[in-house]
């Protein structure tokens, strides 16, 4: 479908900020400000905001470890999260969980955490939740390409099936787990599939598209029952921290220019160029004041 | 007041919060099984639906993950592991997620695990293990091990309606106990010891079979003229260092009893802080009474060697008093 374009540049915006954001932090971490392990985003932020945006004030969201996307794109504060990163008392987790350990209960965001799939089944109990209390809310388990070698996320698939519950299973294939290539892990690049065998439905999307995403995960939440995503992107920077390419060495490097051309902001910028939207240019010094102003607070 | 069994105290305590409380569900494996655990969920199904009692597949895992998500999403799960060596496999559940939340995020995961210690009959490594000091180790998570039929349905009331998590294990020796049981719903509080006899030479202090076992104990020991006090510890973590103390102090001989292992047991917690807070006042070394360090055996003969019981209870507290003997021996 079309969107107007006021619904673009909402998309848009979300994924400025996370991007920005991201950077702000990877800047804080080489600045020695930031000490505690980062697990940044860059490069993935359609998938958060694409998600987000199908999803209503109430369904909730379940994470791992890299996840600020998730927790802004869903509405939580970029005060508390920065906070958060930084140690503070005032960061969402109060400063007792850091980077990867985010939550907003306002805001639908039930938690992160980094043991690889460990919220995947505990979106499943949230499902089990409204079903049982016949609400009409989703929750949403955000995870990685790695967290599908997890025995857990399978169990979780079939429970979610056999009982019918309300759950958007949307793992990030970003190609990397840690450091390992997916032809390091799998034989087959066929995480879509993964649902197959559970009788959960599932779907390859572009992760670098936000309409598609949205398109994908908005009739994922129409439709009775279980839905697997597999949206497919690339992590710019290392598993974990600012660099590029250190922990990952030089095979990245080809790879990484190949990712770059097809940057997810870029790409809905273009298409906001094209219908005539001047002012990126008064919206990007909106956020970066806004993003100044929450690292100031 | 009428009498209730071990499971039969189990299941109405479970069909008394299955009443009061909508948000209460029961998950895990066997809750459809004619054997019902043992009766203590028995026609649990039929009386409240299939909807809130759900017999879940081999997914240990993703069950009690799904309880933590669902404890955390305003409902008051009890997940369900008819045998706890089968919940080995969910580790991740109740040691990363369900114990850390509250201290992460401030807010309560109010989800009862049920473990069953269910050993003995020949079944051998697998099917044999009573791990709670596993647990016991963890902060963040409660530990209760009740050992009669009123604390088996008073206990598992009061962790329902804890606000965090609760490791509940039962044990399946203690099944056909029978005694006065109310017929409301009552809580025993986590966190406190039973007094179950007074005494003034040693004491015994019990933890769920081996409760029973030190009451017994303590029955023989009479007859030969030391007079033992037994504490039934009930809960595991936080356990009532002050009644234990006290007893302690009054008596100055400590026996520990535990179903567990030996090494960094429950056992060598209570020993070591006995030891610590109540040095001056000991007048022997604390004694102990567990499994050997050793996987459970699978043949009849090498169970009866491997589960301590009363008889070692007995021997304990006499090396505890000096009389290594007793009097019937000793004649």
């Amino acid at each position: 479908m079309i969107h107007d374009t006021e619904w673009l540049l909402d998309r848009w915006e979300t994924m400025f900020l996370i991007r920005r954001t991201e950077e702000t932090i990877a800047g804080m971490i080489e600045a020695g400000e930031v000490t505690c392990p980062c697990h940044l985003c860059i490069g993935q932020e359609a998938i958060a905001a694409g998600v987000c945006a199908a999803l209503e004030p109430e369904d909730t969201i379940w994470g791992g470890h890299r996840s600020h996307g998730h927790y802004l794109a869903k509405g939580g504060s970029l005060e508390a999260m920065l906070a958060e990163i930084l140690g503070k008392i005032t960061g969402c987790s109060r400063g007792r969980g850091g980077s990867m350990h985010l939550l907003d209960p306002t805001r639908g965001i039930l938690g992160t955490a980094p043991i690889v799939a460990a919220t995947v089944p505990l979106a499943v109990g949230a499902g089990m939740a409204y079903r049982m209390r016949r609400e009409p809310h989703v929750a949403v388990a955000f995870f990685g390409d790695g967290a599908l070698e997890e025995g857990s996320v399978h169990e979780s698939m079939n429970l979610a099936a056999l009982y019918r519950l309300p759950v958007i299973f949307i793992c990030e294939n970003n190609l990397y787990s840690s450091h390992m290539h997916w032809s390091e892990r799998r034989v087959a690049d066929n995480l879509y599939r993964a649902g197959e065998f559970h009788s959960v439905p599932g779907e390859r999307v572009d992760g670098n598209d936000v309409v598609a995403v949205f398109e994908a995960v908005r009739a994922a939440r129409g439709r009775e029952g279980p839905s697997f995503l597999e949206c497919r992107t690339f992590r710019w920077r290392g598993h974990v921290g600012p660099s590029f390419d250190l922990d990952v060495g030089v095979q990245r490097k080809g790879e990484l220019q190949e990712w770059l051309v097809k940057d997810p902001i870029r790409l809905i910028e273009t298409q906001l160029i094209e219908r005539g939207v001047k002012n990126l240019p008064e919206r990007q010094a909106g956020i970066e004041r806004a993003l100044a102003a929450a690292c100031a607070h | 007041m009428r009498t209730l069994n071990y499971a039969q105290a189990i299941r109405e305590a479970h069909a008394q919060l299955l009443a009061a409380d909508p948000r209460v569900f029961v998950i895990g494996q066997g809750l459809w099984s004619p054997w019902y655990a043992g009766g203590s969920l028995e026609d649990l199904d039929k009386d409240f639906g299939r909807a809130r009692i759900v017999d879940s597949p081999v997914s240990e895992n993703a069950t009690t993950g799904l309880a933590v998500g669902a404890a955390l999403s305003g409902m008051r799960p009890i997940v369900f592991h008819p045998r706890m060596d089968f919940m080995l496999l969910a580790m991740d559940p109740i040691v990363n997620q369900a114990a850390n939340w509250s201290y992460l995020f401030g807010i309560g995961v109010p989800l009862v695990i049920r473990a069953v210690i269910n050993r003995g009959g020949q079944q051998g490594a697998q099917h044999s293990q009573a791990v709670h000091a596993m647990f016991m180790h963890v902060p963040g998570l409660k530990v209760v091990m009740p050992a009669t039929p009123y604390d088996a349905k008073g206990l598992l009331i009061a962790a329902v309606e804890d606000p965090d998590p609760v490791l509940y294990i039962d044990d399946r020796w203690l099944y056909a106990a029978s005694a006065p049981v109310p017929k409301e719903m009552y809580r025993v509080p986590i966190g406190k010891a039973a007094l179950r006899r007074a005494g003034s030479d040693v004491t015994l202090v019990g933890i769920s079979w081996m409760a029973s076992e030190a009451v017994t104990a303590a029955g023989r020991l009479a007859a030969d003229g030391i007079d033992a006090e037994v504490v039934d510890l009930r809960s595991l973590k936080p356990w009532d260092q002050e009644t234990v103390l006290a007893s302690a102090r009054k008596t100055g001989r400590v026996v520990v009893a535990d179903s567990g292992w030996r090494t960094a047991g429950a056992s060598a917690e209570i020993a070591a802080t006995v030891s610590a807070e109540a040095f001056h006042e000991l007048r022997a070394p604390v004694e102990r009474v567990t499994l050997p360090d050793a996987p459970a055996p699978a043949s009849q003969s090498e169970e009866q060697g491997y589960y301590p019981g009363f008889e070692e209870i007995c021997a304990a507290a006499r090396r505890a008093m000096g009389r290594p003997q007793s009097r019937e021996a000793a004649a």
